[in-house]
């Protein structure tokens, strides 16, 4: 008696299992082209939820999930019938959202929208995957090409078309100094890299710490304002759709001074994350570090005024060019919910969208008519250069290379970080652009 | 009839979890291989054949020929170090000192942590800052006078992965005292009584009939903590992050599939760490099944 109910109640389990496994499969059934809300099967929810997006990011923390939601309460008052599915996925800096979306992607599963770094990131993976739509009309109806820099568009674009939303802008080009360290010492701001070695030379005699550096990311994230410096924005644009050679004697230039700005920086950086490089600065235990405007956000955090305990300038050879980053959103290709995404990529393309998340966020927003008096005096003056400067996009952060390229001279920048040879450092990203790049 | 009936409802028990296995580890092990030889690089799968090219470009890409040099200090320093310790304490162990049980679970505890907790630890400890901002061991020896102990430990140029494996010894070593202690304990007294009345001196007692003894434990040992050497991949992210200079065959495929789209490589690199793991587990295996059939 005992033993028949013991199998009766493991058949139970077994069959109760397989059928909860194949429930997800029967509701996806439903081809993406057809009408979302029509494909919803129980109709009798309350009219609140009639319709809903569903939106994947990697903000699940700090000011950027405060963002996030100051700019889901916008949406929910512009579109009350529409519920916000938050779909976002903790860790990693983003790794691991976006392993699970290339998961949900390859299963035929996609968001209605996701995050992604504006550029390269997003074309180079998933406009080459086919999966996601141009948003050109949508630009056309709501007017943005009119609020956002021209220089800005093309590289969100692929052949014309335009791929993304941004909804925050970074400035990745910023040389931090510690003021009090370079007025003692006598050095003024540099300009050019040239200055910035003589400047460092004269740190380095008086025994000041010149450059504070962390792990490798921080030092692709150098390489690139390096680059810029030495190539200027033509060139330096030109790298990224093949018209300037890897193998040129310029681009050569380019790696030696990298190298050079490698040998002032601190010993133990392959331990320091990104704060704790920058706080080197801050704190007067280094006199200059080069990272993304997000710094000013942690700075302030510190308790730390600004012009006192840090200055900024844009880095060395690069003054009046804007790298920049920015996150974005995308519209799937077969969204569940085709015209709901329409509406969230409209509120995040929005003045009042962009005011509610960047303030929050510490960042400046894609739209040049933004309120200022909403923003810290770090953004204020980045906001001023966004509306002025020649916008060049970054590297590190996923604007002008596509992921496999990216991860290519990420490889050939660690190999040269334990040999140190410049020319073997050039031939890898030669090789890299001709692999994953647009080179031939 | 019941003994029929018993059977039948036994295989249909079993049946669930041996499809299980049959799909989510043989069935995707023969994907992965097919993966692995197909030129499938961006998001959309991509099955074109290329042949093992993707097996032949790694070994002539120098990024695996680091990830082969680190995992080689990694196990030596490792597997060596840990059969030292886990001996050692396994012996102190022995000698029927006062609070056994107390000592056994101390040592043992550290394998009960995870990787990342261990990493996040040994990354304060093994701080490689100089001058004002020392601290971990570094600041330790500054403080006791010991100077020349002070190094750079992880961040050391060609040897950094020596560092790494030190914070693995400490999580691993009690595991092999347990083993040892084991060991050590099925070995029957008589032995060593019969030894020690022929006037062998405790040394060779250890030497010549111990040690001897005490060859199918470090067996296994050897091959548990060697298959976990090969695979390491938290403790090193815990500690370094993803940097080249401690990269390893684990953190590659991670960094090649997901972040640079390379599926092709990624699984080739999978393969490999399959292969090389099932070199020193499968004669493990038969050789335990064996033995377990024999008696």
């Amino acid at each position: 008696m005992n033993k028949k109910l013991f199998y009766l109640l493991s058949a139970l389990m077994i069959v109760s299992i397989a059928l909860a496994s194949c429930s997800p499969a029967a509701t996806e059934a439903p081809p993406a082209a057809t009408e979302a809300p029509a494909t919803e099967a129980p109709a009798t929810e309350a009219p609140a939820a009639a319709d809903e997006v569903e939106v994947f990011s990697w903000w699940t923390g700090g000011g950027e999930a405060a963002g996030l939601e100051a700019m889901i309460t916008v949406f929910n008052g512009t579109d009350p019938n529409i519920e916000f599915l938050n779909a976002a996925v903790a860790g990693g800096a983003g790794t691991n959202a976006r392993a699970v979306l290339a998961t949900r992607l390859q299963a035929g599963d996609p968001p209605d929208s996701w995050q992604g770094h504006a550029g390269q990131e997003l074309i180079g993976t998933y406009v080459a995957a086919g999966q996601i739509e141009p948003l050109n009309d949508l630009y056309e109806s709501e007017g943005w090409l009119d609020v956002m820099p021209e220089t800005l568009i093309p590289l969100i674009s692929q052949d014309g078309n335009i791929y993304s939303v941004p909804v925050n802008i970074h400035r990745a080009n910023v040389l931090w100094y510690n003021p009090g360290l370079l007025e003692a010492n006598g050095v003024a701001v540099p300009t050019t890299m040239d200055e910035w070695f003589a400047a460092m030379d004269t740190l380095q005699a008086a025994g000041v710490q010149p450059l504070a550096l962390g792990e490798q990311w921080t030092k692709m994230h150098l390489f690139e304002t390096v680059l810029l410096g030495t190539l200027g924005p033509d060139a330096y644009n030109g790298l990224w759709d093949g018209s300037t050679d890897w193998g040129s004697p310029e681009v050569k230039t380019a790696l030696e001074n990298y190298a050079k700005v490698l040998s002032y920086a601190n010993s133990d950086s392959a331990s320091l994350t990104w704060q704790d490089a920058s706080q080197l600065v801050v704190n007067g235990e280094a006199a200059f570090n080069v990272m993304g405007d997000w710094a000013a956000g942690y700075f302030i955090e510190l308790g730390k005024t600004a012009n006192t305990d840090y200055g900024w300038a844009a880095t060395p050879g690069a003054n009046g060019v804007f790298q920049f980053l920015s996150d974005s959103f995308v519209l799937a290709v077969g969204a569940p919910h085709h015209d709901a995404a329409l509406e969230w990529l409209k509120v995040a393309g929005s003045k009042e969208g962009q005011e509610a998340f960047n303030p929050v966020k510490g960042s400046i927003c894609a739209r040049t008519d933004c309120d200022k008096s909403l923003f810290g005096e770090y953004l204020q003056s980045a906001m001023d250069d966004w509306s002025s400067n020649t916008v060049v996009g970054s590297l590190t952060h996923g604007v002008v290379a596509n992921d496999s390229w990216k991860t290519e001279i990420d490889t050939a920048l660690g190999l040269f970080l334990a040999s140190g040879d410049v020319d073997a450092f050039q031939s890898a990203l030669v090789a890299a652009c001709a692999s994953s790049g647009p080179c031939k | 009839m019941t003994k029929d009936k018993d059977r039948v409802l036994n295989i249909i028990l079993v049946t669930p979890s041996i499809l299980a296995v049959l799909i989510f580890v043989y069935g995707f092990i023969a994907w992965s291989v097919r993966v692995s030889l197909s030129k499938w690089k961006g998001l959309n799968p991509d099955y074109t054949w290329n042949s093992i090219n993707n097996y032949i470009d790694l070994f002539k890409d120098p990024r695996f020929a680091v990830d082969v040099k680190n995992t080689l200090i990694f196990t030596g320093v490792f597997v060596i170090g840990s059969l030292l310790l886990g001996f050692l304490l396994a012996v102190m162990l022995d000698q029927g000192l006062r609070g056994e049980g107390f000592f056994r679970s101390l040592f043992l505890f550290p394998m009960a942590i995870s990787y990342i907790v261990t990493g996040v630890v040994w990354r304060w400890l093994m701080n490689p800052a100089m001058g004002s901002r020392m601290s971990g061991f570094n600041l330790l020896f500054t403080n006791l006078g010991l100077d020349s102990l002070v190094n750079a430990w992880h961040t050391t140029p060609q040897w950094g992965m020596a560092a790494i494996a030190l914070a693995a010894i400490w999580q691993m070593s009690g595991y092999t005292m347990a083993l040892y202690l084991a060991g050590l304990r099925a070995i029957p007294q008589e032995l060593k009584e019969a030894a020690r009345i022929d006037g062998a001196s405790e040394a060779q007692i250890y030497r010549h009939i111990m040690i001897p003894m005490l060859a199918p434990v470090t067996l296994s040992a050897l091959i548990i903590l060697g298959h976990m050497s090969l695979k390491v991949f938290d403790l090193i992210v815990a500690i370094a992050g993803k940097q080249l200079q401690l990269d390893v065959p684990a953190i590659y495929m991670w960094q090649a599939t997901f972040d640079g789209l390379f599926y092709g490589r990624g699984a080739a690199i999978g393969i490999i760490l399959l292969l090389s793991v099932a070199i020193l587990i499968i004669p493990y295996i038969r050789y335990t099944l064996r033995t377990e059939t024999q008696q």
